[in-house]
């Protein structure tokens, strides 16, 4: 029996998975972001991811557009993770690794509990960010929403990569979280770095979560949990300490969550979180590393 | 008589309930190649730590006229204060040009820095070449190299040198030792090194501090140290 395969199908199933998948890379480039200068993986990302989406939520309410509330949600993140860092995270910064570790649990649960108790709970959405409509590329239907997602979060991932690669400031918070002595002894104020780090990777989380929601009939404070899930999944996929292996990383478990949902009939939708926990246990089985991380060279 | 360009008087220093130094008192003049000796943890790179402000100290610190007690690094390095540190701060995933841009992190003259860049690899032609590599892979004494070479990036008014030889050939040693030189005869340039091995520390330096527990045991010019015979047959071993 002949059976013709479906190519159109692929290439549009493929499209959602590098569209979810981009979403989920803000993310894990925020875990990353941390991992790296911290040491450790932020459990509350996704929290503060959800918290920042409930402020753009309430300035959307308040009458804003969407893109006038996602710039000012960005920048509104960016000074609540600077202050995250600088209140909690900066009495435990020479503590032990597992210490840290638990202090961003509790920064979890405190983000939600937060959430819950300034939001009551109501069905609510925000709007599309992209018109819904299909657009056609080469025969292929495309919806806009999906390339505005893709494009959206190459974009703030791109930004980000600028800002540590070419600027002065960007250099220092590289060098800090290599060498925070030496940086010190060059000048560089590796507290405010590490705060910095934080800002940035809350901002990212506000990306995530603000191209998550509208995706979504209606979201609730549990919104990011499973973007967490993913975005953590990717970045171990591609490599904790590497942004670059984080993007890759999430946009293949993305489309590879998307294709095997698809066509994996005993999978579908329900099992799709299953399969990232899959790709976390493989990889930290054959490759602990990931695709690009590497083992630092430190002398001892 | 002039003031000292660095001074430290009755300098403690302690990590934990661990006292390091026991009321240090040196001083650095302007253009001045200063050693100081010792054991291992006689307190040579505490001391160092203890300017800088890497290490809880107590007593008086005064650089430059300033009194910095209290000072943390970061202020250190912003008053022209190099500190080139144990293991000699590398960082290693950061390319080797990456590495002398943040030696220059503090100083806002653009153009001074452009040319302070031409005038170091002058002294340092490799590091031209080399300037894209990760500074993980140079191998130990370049990476000491490109650590002085940083520290001058600063335009500093004074290097701490800690130990430049550790774990280097001698050749190497002997030929960073000749470049400190150079820097100090035609650039003025005031260092404080740390070194165990006492030969080269001798020939390098004008005048010299000997540690012992965290104490000055011995200090004088250079020359007289290197004659006197308790320093000779504890530290030079003739």
């Amino acid at each position: 029996m002949i059976f013709a395969f479906d190519w159109t199908q692929l290439a549009q199933q493929i499209v959602i998975g590098l569209a979810s998948g981009g979403v989920w890379a803000t993310l894990a480039v925020a875990l990353v972001l941390i991992y790296r200068s911290t040491g450790v993986v932020n459990f509350a990302q996704g929290e503060m991811a959800m918290f920042s989406t409930f402020i753009a939520w309430s300035l959307v309410n308040h009458g804003l557009s969407y893109w006038a509330a996602f710039f000012l949600t960005v920048a509104i993140s960016f000074v609540a993770g600077v202050a995250v860092e600088r209140v909690v995270i900066r009495p435990v910064e020479s503590a032990p690794v597992l210490t840290v570790v638990i202090v961003t649990l509790g920064l979890f649960f405190l983000v939600n509990g937060a959430a819950r108790w300034i939001w009551t709970p109501e069905v609510r959405s925000l709007p599309n960010a992209f018109s819904t409509r299909p657009i056609d590329v080469g025969g292929v239907a495309f919806s806009i929403q999906d390339l505005g997602n893709i494009a959206v979060s190459l974009a703030a991932v791109g930004l980000l990569w600028v800002f540590y690669r070419f600027t002065k400031l960007g250099l220092a918070s590289r060098a800090a979280a290599v060498n925070p002595e030496a940086s010190r002894l060059l000048g560089v104020r590796v507290s405010w770095m590490l705060a910095l780090g934080w800002g940035l990777a809350a901002a990212m989380g506000a990306v995530s979560g603000m191209l998550t929601a509208p995706a979504l009939a209606s979201f609730d404070q549990n919104l990011m949990q499973p973007v967490l899930l993913y975005a953590f999944a990717g970045a171990v996929l591609g490599g904790i300490d590497s942004p670059l292996g984080a993007v890759v990383g999430t946009m293949l478990l993305g489309v590879l969550v998307n294709l095997v949902g698809t066509y994996v009939d005993w999978v579908g939708t329900e099992l799709q979180l299953p399969v990232a926990l899959a790709v976390i246990l493989g990889v930290l089985l054959i490759k602990p590393t990931g695709l690009f991380g590497r083992e630092s060279v430190r002398r001892v | 008589m002039p003031e000292a360009l660095l001074e430290l008087q009755e300098v403690e220093a302690r990590y934990g309930p661990l006292v390091a130094l026991h009321g240090i008192s040196l001083k650095v003049d302007e253009g001045e190649v200063v050693a100081v000796l010792g054991a291992n943890g006689a307190g040579k790179t505490t001391t160092l730590r203890a300017v800088s402000g890497m290490v809880r100290r107590s007593g008086e610190i005064v650089f430059a006229g300033k009194r910095i007690s209290r000072s943390s690094p970061e202020a250190l390095a912003r008053l022209g204060v190099a500190h080139v540190p144990e293991g000699r701060g590398t960082l290693t995933d950061l390319s080797v040009r990456e590495n002398l841009r943040l030696g220059a992190y503090v100083r806002r003259d653009r153009a001074g820095v452009r040319e302070d860049e031409q005038r170091i690899l002058g002294y340092f032609p490799w590091l031209e070449q080399r300037a894209g590599q990760r500074a993980g892979t140079l191998s130990g004494g370049e990476q000491q190299m490109l650590a002085l070479a940083r520290a001058l990036m600063l335009r500093p008014r004074l290097v701490l040198l800690d130990e430049p030889s550790l774990g280097l050939a001698p050749m190497v040693t002997a030929e960073i030792f000749r470049i400190v030189g150079e820097l100090n005869e035609k650039e003025g340039l005031a260092v404080l090194v740390v070194e165990q091995n006492a030969a080269l520390a001798f020939e390098a330096s004008s005048r010299a501090y000997v540690l012992e527990a965290g104490k000055v045991a011995v200090e004088g010019s250079s020359d007289e140290l290197r004659r006197n015979e308790s320093v000779r047959r504890s530290y030079l071993g003739y």
